[in-house]
């Protein structure tokens, strides 16, 4: 099927991107990377749209160390995130990740921004975002604010942004040196998004668990993290997580299956923290 | 600088296979649609036109993308490679000959976008890859006819030749 636009427009910096959105009244949507959205465009699954193309501003952009953190620009693409050292030296994570999400026709396009907005549940760097703590700067005409992402994913497709708004950015806390950062999942093939993954760090303040494709958004395993950063057993943590997820069943698999998946990731992974 | 405003036909300026175009294009036709039905350029194929199958995969800017994925309004100031481009500039003859020599094509559809991809994995790979790697690397493009074995054979040939013709250079 074709796409139905009813107009673009390409951004000459932020600012023109806010006056383009505000001037749309609602109907305008920005495109980075396109790799999501352009797909549901042409599958007409979004409505007729004003699109607003921020793939060229300079603002959204760099991988830099910044007052402490690592700050990544929402159109740091996944080919580069996979790529940078600065992100190997201090949120390799994000560099393990970056090479499961989708193929290479597609990581050379599709931005770190735009996988955030999007908020496929299944998707890996929703959740590594929540694993590392991270923090995500959004902007929009009058006004910047800084969302911690756990509290930035709502639900299916569905984030903390409010109209007129753009990410702008990503802070990570640097790895410390005895940190460990883990990410697992499985699919049927290479490139699908995950059946059920998990995103795990672990620093002097304990381990998160991040887990993706099991609810309609990225979960902290809170209940087995408590159990594990009291010097409780994997067992236990595995018992634990019975409570933490509640997944569905849909054509991919049974949530029955999610639920012993998620058990199997939950020791590969700290297995692999210990390890590594 | 003039503020552009949204437009329903945008114009661009850009180069595919190294010739400039200048065109005006409809704001949601994508980058396969403008090279088939505008240039006349029918290497890149449209198969699912939602980023799943790969037969449109091109070069943009030096890599390779999803040619259904990418509006040819965004497309300002780009540099395209199309099939026709490289297999003109001879670069990947020797690609291309094992192809059939292996008979790594039967209907054909699926064969621009896979040579883009093995063309990609040929060139940023040191040395030759496992088959491991060029089984990944092709992952995003479906072939409904060869069962794949033959196409990696024919990426892993062009990959064993091109790097013993490159030991003998140095
Ligand atoms: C076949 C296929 C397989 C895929 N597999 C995976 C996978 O395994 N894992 C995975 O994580 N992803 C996968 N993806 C999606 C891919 O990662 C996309 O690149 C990503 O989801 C969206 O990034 P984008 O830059 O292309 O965003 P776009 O498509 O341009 O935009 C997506 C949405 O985000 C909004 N948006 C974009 N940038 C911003 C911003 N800076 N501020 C506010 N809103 C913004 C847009 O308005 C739109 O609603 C796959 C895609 C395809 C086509
Ligand atoms: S037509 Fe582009 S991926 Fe199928
Ligand atoms: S040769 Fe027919 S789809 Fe690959």
């Amino acid at each position: 099927m074709k796409a139905s636009v009813a107009g673009y427009a390409r951004a000459q910096s932020l600012g023109h991107a806010f006056d383009l959105l505000q001037s749309a009244q609602g109907e305008a949507v920005v495109i980075a990377g396109g790799q999501s959205l352009v797909a549901s465009l042409n599958l007409r699954l979004s409505e007729e749209a004003l699109l607003v193309d921020i793939r060229h501003l300079p603002e959204l952009r760099g991988v830099v160390l910044h007052e402490g953190v690592l700050r990544l620009g929402a159109l740091t693409r996944h080919a580069e995130l996979a790529q940078a050292p600065l992100v190997a030296e201090h949120a390799p994570l994000l560099t393990q990740a970056a090479p499961l999400i989708a193929h290479a026709a597609i990581r050379s396009r599709g931005t770190l921004g735009g996988s955030l907005a999007n908020a496929d549940p299944a998707a890996e760097l929703p959740a590594c975002m929540i694993a590392l703590a991270a923090e995500i700067l959004v902007r929009s005409a009058g006004n910047e604010r800084r969302i911690p992402a756990d509290a930035f994913f709502e639900g299916l497709f569905t984030t903390a942004l409010e109209e007129g708004e753009i990410i702008v950015a990503v802070d990570i806390p640097l790895k410390a040196a005895g940190d460990r950062h883990v990410i697992r999942e499985l699919t049927r093939r290479s490139g699908d998004y995950a059946i059920v993954g998990l995103a795990g760090v672990k620093s002097v303040d304990g381990v998160r668990l991040a887990y993706f494709g099991v609810s309609d958004k990225p979960v902290l395993a809170a209940g087995a993290m408590t159990i594990l950063n009291s010097g409780g057993s994997i067992e236990d943590a595995v018992s634990a997580l019975q409570d933490d997820l509640d997944p569905e069943s849909d054509p991919h698999a049974s949530a029955e299956y999610r639920r012993h998946l998620a058990a199997v990731l939950l020791r590969r992974v700290l297995a692999d923290m210990t390890n590594s | 600088m003039s503020q552009a405003a949204f437009e329903q036909l945008v114009d661009i300026s850009l180069t595919v296979n190294g010739e400039r175009v200048e065109a005006r294009v409809p704001a949601g036709r994508h980058v396969v649609d403008f090279l088939r039905l505008d240039l006349g350029l029918t290497g890149a194929h449209a198969g699912c036109e939602h980023g799943v199958c790969g037969a449109c995969t091109l070069q943009i800017d030096g890599e390779i993308v999803r040619g259904c994925l990418i509006l040819a309004a965004q497309m300002d100031g780009a540099e395209i490679w199309t099939i026709e481009g490289v297999t003109d500039s001879k670069e990947i003859t020797d690609l291309q000959d094992n192809f059939v020599e292996r008979n790594a094509l039967q209907c054909g559809f699926c064969t621009p976008g896979m040579i883009f991809a093995a063309r990609d994995i040929l060139t940023r790979h040191q040395g030759v890859p496992s088959r491991e790697d060029i089984r990944e690397h092709i992952s995003g493009n479906y072939c409904r006819c060869t069962g794949y074995e033959a196409i990696v054979d024919a990426i892993e040939t062009t990959a064993r030749a091109r790097n013993s013709e490159q030991e003998a250079a140095e």
